[in-house]
């Protein structure tokens, strides 16, 4: 399917960039099942990007589906809320799969509360309104995402409530809904535009309000045309629309979609604010949606838990907390050649060392592989072919800077915009020579000088 | 240097079968499609119609020439990797791609040890010397042959083209460019273009050099921007030379399909460790390579330039690297804000 844009200023894609193989078909085809709550959680008090949580319960005290657990008291801060009824108990330390230790207040699941289709419903089901949303104003609409803990689900799990409240000096004009999910093997987004439309177009419409926008626009890939329908649905006479864009990776980076819809250059160590675009995954809206017009806080999430490691992929409804081992056994477990189970997608995911780690708000799939997917040729040394120049969506030099951090030259890093790198992998993916470069360039961000 | 890999073996707590995670940095995917090996050997797949005509051309000369390369510049990276007490690396053909190109580079009457000596010299001081694959500033092949061209003149000027009385009809007329300069005769072009006349063992078809270097642009293994700014350039000095002599015979079209151009704009410039990073470097070098070409060409005393042009160019290449470094998307980073 060509990439569909009307009255978009972009031409549905950026320069550069790559095509990892995409994967999709291990958990594209598979429904959305619910997960039954596990008989203990761990809530991280630190899911988000910003100040950790302080602990309101205490030892041995009931709570229920919904309540608060975490309060925030900074601005760039979420509340946390517990996913399921039952008793909590003492703070305890967890690892995070980012290598974090940070406190979490375990939870024991005891007593009633919803599952199976009756909590689907009550989370994604049902009407949702595409008009009389006048009804909410936009500092209602911001109270009430903050108050129900919502950060951003793509994974950034930045407040989203700070992204949605006004900001004077620099006014929005476009609100983009990131569905395009450009990473290998992660269908969470997918199936959730799939099976519930309406709730995306209910949080991209408040969304919208929020911010002022003139336009909102869901914007999908090309390699998702039942996501397109499905979504194309559900908005048709709602006044947001749908931009369809080239499959490559990484269009779901802000600074690719946005040049990619809005042909507009989001400046380097800027945010999307500062060319008048705001970007929310379409998971985050459906959550802004439940927040604003069900009253339900942020409880629970999407994962998809895909690869060729693990028996059984599958896209699963999940209450945060519970260990990326539960989910991982609810997909029949891991498959005897699995060699690496990664938070995330293989792009730019965090692998795993154990997977006693709990699932948080930042978690969108699960991706194990197996020591075929992640063979690699013995590293060489660079040959200066330039490819991966070639592939570098931000237009950087990335055998430079894995030099540079490699012999600690920070004159070279400066020169060759070391602080602009975001990570992505293109790069690495493509080198011939097998040189680990994401993971030099990471390096020399962490231990360049600060200046 | 810094350990890039390590493997953590954890029994995940919940699962029942034993499972080892591999904790490794991100991405954990790997485009298979390409490695530095394989780029190598594609060189050498574009190099074989070259190669055929040189030996259909020249016959047995053509072979013993490339063969003595190739066997020497092997056995001098063996040699000098084992003397800085290095892991030998011949399987990624790098010394063979040097052999082969250098080989062609010569002309066919070359003795044995002019082929010796330039090897040694290539892998030795051109490659080997700065730091081994990847590290080197000069084309190796070219540092060879420019050693040799310097050591034993006779060897390679234009004289030890030509053997009147030789039985290989094509080695008893001067080369193209020779002709041209001294006796300013040209040659038809389409001998020029299939190769049916003297030079060096590679150069004499145009068609086999467009051949294998589409091949190897086309896999992405040369970079299209330099044979593009070599032609542009001496496509456009050598027509401008044409119309300040319309009379002449020799034309832009004797310059682009005659002599050692498309060979060294196809396999010799677009060596990747010797030439620019982005592609606008890419173009500012080839077109550079051209104009120095034609420059030794017209004003200089030597009928050919391409080596020297390549040389002289590939120590420009640092200059080039940093004055093409691109803005990154959304441009420069931007200083910190004090706080």
């Amino acid at each position: 399917m060509a990439a569909t844009l009307t009255q978009m200023e972009g031409r549905g894609t950026f320069a550069r960039g790559v095509h990892p193989p995409e994967r999709k078909h291990f958990a594209e085809e598979a429904s959305i099942e619910v997960v039954a709550p596990p008989p203990q959680i761990r809530l991280p008090l630190l899911q988000h990007t910003g100040a950790p949580c302080q602990a309101v319960v205490k030892n041995r005290q009931k709570v229920v589906v919904g309540e608060l657990v975490g309060k925030a008291e900074a601005f760039i801060s979420a509340p946390i809320h517990s996913s399921v009824a039952g008793v909590a108990a003492r703070e305890t330390m967890v690892t995070l799969p980012n290598g974090r230790h940070v406190p979490a207040v375990p939870i024991k699941t005891d007593g009633e509360q919803l599952t199976g289709q009756a909590l689907w419903d009550d989370l994604y089901g049902g009407e949702w309104p595409t008009s009389g949303l006048e009804q909410y104003s936009p500092e209602q609409v911001v109270q009430a995402v903050r108050d129900a803990g919502i950060v951003g689900l793509g994974g950034a799990a930045f407040p989203t409530h700070v992204k949605l409240t006004r900001n004077e000096k620099k006014p929005t004009d476009t609100l983009l809904l990131n569905g395009c999910e450009c990473e290998p093997y992660l269908t969470a987004d997918y199936r959730l535009m799939v099976e519930a439309p309406e709730p995306i177009v209910t949080g991209a419409l408040l969304a919208g309000r929020c911010v002022d926008a003139k336009k909102v626009v869901i914007v999908i890939e090309d390699n998702k045309p039942e996501a397109v329908e499905a979504v194309r649905r559900a908005a048709d006479g709602a006044g947001v629309q749908v931009a369809v864009v080239k499959t490559k990776y990484p269009m779901g980076g802000e600074r690719q979609v946005i040049p990619a819809v809005l042909g507009r250059e989001v400046p380097t160590g800027g945010l999307p604010l500062d060319v008048g675009a705001v970007v929310i995954n379409v998971g985050t809206a459906a959550a802004v949606a439940r927040a604003v017009v069900r009253g339900k806080p942020l409880t629970h999430r999407l994962v998809a838990v895909s690869g060729a490691g693990v028996a059984q992929p599958k896209n699963l409804l999940v209450p945060i907390g519970m260990t990326y081992g539960e989910l991982v056994a609810f997909c029949g477990g891991l498959a005897p050649n699995a060699a690496r189970v990664i938070a995330g997608g293989p792009m730019m995911g965090f692998a795993l060392g154990s997977l006693d780690a709990p699932v948080t708000k930042g978690t969108s799939g699960i991706t194990a592989l197996t020591t075929e997917d992640v063979r690699r040729s013995e590293e060489t040394a660079c040959v200066r072919c330039g490819r991966c120049v070639d592939a570098c969506p931000l237009n950087l030099v990335p055998t430079k800077l894995a030099e540079a951090a490699r012999h600690q030259d920070w004159d070279v890093a400066k020169r060759y915009h070391m602080r602009a790198c975001v990570e992505c992998g293109c790069c690495a993916f493509l080198c011939p020579a097998q040189i680990p470069l994401v993971q030099l360039i990471r390096m020399g961000k962490a231990e360049m000088p600060r200046d | 240097m810094a350990e890039t890999t390590s493997e953590t073996k954890k029994k995940p707590a919940p699962e029942p079968e034993p499972a080892l995670l591999q904790v490794v940095a991100s991405p954990h995917l790997s485009s298979t499609a390409q490695t530095t090996q394989r780029m190598m050997i594609d060189v050498l797949i574009g190099l074989a119609p070259v190669l055929a005509m040189a030996v259909y051309v020249f016959q047995w000369y053509a072979v013993v020439q490339v063969g003595i390369c190739v066997l020497c510049c092997l056995a001098a990276e063996a040699l000098f990797t084992a003397w800085r007490g290095r892991h030998l690396s011949l399987g990624d053909c790098s010394a063979a791609v040097t052999g082969a190109i250098l080989g062609l580079s010569l002309p066919w009457s070359a003795p044995w040890y002019v082929g010796v000596v330039a090897s040694f010299v290539a892998v030795g001081i051109g490659k080997i010397l700065f730091g081994g694959l990847g590290q080197n500033i000069f084309n190796p092949a070219m540092v060879g042959r420019a050693f040799v061209m310097i050591c034993f003149p006779a060897t390679l000027g234009a004289t030890a083209y030509l053997l009147p009385e030789a039985g290989l009809r094509v080695v008893t007329e001067a080369t193209p460019l020779t002709a041209a300069k001294q006796l300013g005769a040209a040659t038809p072009l389409w001998p020029l273009l299939v190769g049916t006349v003297n030079g060096s063992l590679g150069e004499t078809s145009a068609i086999a050099c467009i051949l294998g270097g589409a091949y190897l642009c086309i896999r992405r293994t040369a970079s299209w921007e330099i044979p593009a700014g070599v032609i542009l350039a001496v496509a456009a000095l050598g027509g401008i030379a044409n119309l300040a002599d319309v009379g002449a015979q020799w034309t832009v079209w004797h310059h682009l399909l005659g002599g050692a151009l498309l060979f060294g704009a196809l396999f010799i410039a677009t060596d990747p460790v010797s030439s620019p990073l982005t592609p606008r470097g890419k173009l500012i070098f080839g077109i550079g390579i051209g104009v120095l070409v034609m420059l030794i060409r017209l004003f200089s005393g030597y009928p050919e330039g391409v080596m020297f042009a390549v040389l002289l160019m590939n120590a420009v290449t640092p200059l080039i690297n940093r004055w093409t470094i691109p803005g990154p998307v959304g441009g420069p980073v931007p200083a910190p804000v004090g706080r």
